[in-house]
């Protein structure tokens, strides 16, 4: 069980800021103080570049990040670190696969599918990607509860035409928990050549993972939205993929041998690791995996899971008819993420006044403007829940809601 | 300060021009990417002088209450004078201080009247 009250103590902000609610973790979480003390202590003690030094700073500085690569292979379970790459984010992770493999495999003739419910970083990719060399793509719908439809009938979506296959783990707006396992076999077994790619960016920070009982070809996730640094982003991708690609930037730390006639690059991961890293981030970002382990992926999906129904109950409850809640209706079938829409009152104004009482909440599209189109809805609120988020969390949000009901 | 003083509430909750004008002379609409919110604004002239004006639309209490004052501050103004209207104006007429994201907001509805304003011909002299 998660005692909320001693986790809080290991986020500096609330020492900071005592009366904060958070409940935009779907956004970036907040960071305990492992993770930032891991930031200084690489700036204050081995602060130097990496790969390239033969003196101890920068030798200690190089284990730090290749160890970081060792932590998040086994967090995700990777048959070995080298399929770890690091990027910037979710966004650059995705972009990275279409350009260094879909520029490569599509052709007119082919054809691409996500979902209506991606995050524009797993859906803007895909589209540009089919628009540029005149493919197909196919986008999945939802049904009213916020799952992927059809699943059942993949085979009149997914073809021997079909390259990729790119899909969100866990809706941002939904929190739907999709059934990737089963997506990815069955739409290996209608192509045994399809490329599946996972937006994991909101499963990992909630569950666990694990790319091998997925059986999916890449998988993309960011450090900040799991209590890690911002500015660092993994791909994980099969070693045999990875070593096909063509190299996404080119520059220092990816090259063997350059020659004025040509350049030999370097084994994955190395490969797509043009330039310096994220130094110091990278580093710190284990410390976010190791106290994310320490929790429990388990207790931490309990918690949320709990969070999430009692959210659900009150909002239902006691804001019945003037309230709208999007997604699935049972917490199982979701992630603590709520989206929502409130009767007179526009979403802007739901979050300001909220901040007003030091509630911090989303309002927006979520990124995710071809859902709202599809739902036919303008702007939507959305909360979200994180290990230092407790009943009396909710317990504020619905007492501000109703204030802000009667308000307006 | 709360964002939400009565003057605001009562704009939005009793938004004035709101609607539309029949025979209006001129109709321009726009919208926030933010949140998708779309703001409509028609007038009917009379010479230079905007003789009546209306908006209509879904927004925010911002976004609703800045086009409200706003739409009874021009009326029956010239549109020489109201062609010098800048951000600033809004934000006194508002009396709030806004966030850049809530900025767009309170902007939508001058962004209409700027687009009615070099929509419509300039006078001669
Ligand atoms: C489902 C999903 N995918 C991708 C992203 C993009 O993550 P990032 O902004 O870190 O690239 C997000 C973040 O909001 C997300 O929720």
């Amino acid at each position: 069980m998660i005692n909320v009250n001693q986790i809080k103590k290991d986020f500096p902000i609330f020492q900071h800021d005592p009366s904060l609610v958070y409940l935009d973790s779907c956004a970036t979480s907040l960071k305990p103080k492992q993770v930032i003390d891991k930031i200084v202590e690489y700036y204050s003690q081995y602060c130097a570049n990496i790969m390239r030094g033969i003196y101890k700073i920068s030798e200690k500085a190089t284990e730090e990040y290749e160890d970081t690569r060792k932590v998040v292979a086994e967090f995700i379970n990777a048959y070995k670190p080298e399929e770890i790459i690091f990027t910037r984010n979710t966004t650059e992770s995705i972009n990275l696969v279409a350009y260094a493999l879909g520029r490569q495999i599509i052709d007119s003739d082919s054809e691409v599918i996500t979902s209506i419910m991606e995050h524009h970083s797993n859906f803007i990719p895909w589209q540009q990607l089919a628009f540029e060399n005149a493919a197909l793509l196919k986008v999945i719908d939802v049904d009213e509860e916020g799952c992927l439809k059809n699943m059942d009938r993949l085979e009149q979506i997914v073809t021997k035409k079909t390259k990729i296959l790119a899909l969100t783990y866990v809706s941002n707006v939904f929190g739907t928990i999709n059934p990737i396992k089963e997506i990815v076999r069955k739409a290996k077994k209608i192509n045994p050549q399809i490329i599946t790619v996972i937006d994991a960016a909101q499963a990992v920070p909630h569950f666990k993972v694990d790319v091998q009982n997925l059986g999916c070809d890449f998988l993309a996730f960011s450090s900040h939205k799991m209590f890690g640094p911002t500015g660092v982003g993994v791909l994980w991708g099969r070693y045999d993929l990875l070593e096909k690609m063509y190299p996404f930037q080119y520059g220092g730390e990816m090259i063997e041998e350059v020659t004025l006639e040509k350049s030999v690059f370097q084994k994955p991961p190395h490969k797509y690791e043009a330039g310096t890293p994220n130094i110091a981030d990278v580093i710190a970002f284990k410390e976010a995996i190791f106290y994310l382990k320490q929790i429990g992926a388990d207790n931490v999906r309990t918690h949320e899971k709990n969070l999430t129904y009692y959210a659900l109950k009150r909002l239902n409850e006691e804001l019945l008819g003037k309230i709208k809640i999007f997604g699935p209706r049972k917490a199982d079938d979701r992630v603590g993420v709520i989206s929502f829409s409130v009767s007179g009152v526009h979403p802007h104004d739901i979050a300001q006044f909220l901040d007003e009482k030091n509630i911090a909440i989303r309002a927006g599209y979520h990124c995710a403007m071809p859902l709202h189109f599809f739902l036919n809805e303008g702007a939507t609120a959305r909360v979200s829940f994180q290990v230092y988020n407790s009943e009396e969390d909710v317990d504020k949000l619905v007492e501000e809601l109703k204030e802000a009901i009667r308000t307006f | 300060m709360s964002m939400y003083q009565d003057i605001i509430l009562d704009h939005y909750r009793n938004p004035r021009n709101f609607g539309k004008l029949e025979k209006a002379d001129h109709t321009v609409s726009v919208s926030n990417p933010l949140c998708g919110d779309k703001i409509s604004m028609e007038i009917i002239e009379e010479g230079d002088i905007i003789h009546n004006i209306a908006f209509s639309g879904e927004g925010c209490a911002i976004s609703k209450a800045a086009a409200s004052m706003l739409t009874e501050y021009v009326k029956g103004k010239s549109k020489d004078e109201l062609r010098k209207l800048d951000k600033s104006f809004i934000m006194e007429m508002l009396g709030l201080e806004l966030s850049p994201n809530r900025i767009k907001c309170a902007l939508l509805s001058w962004e209409a009247l700027i687009k009615i304003l070099s929509s419509t011909p300039l006078t001669a002299g």
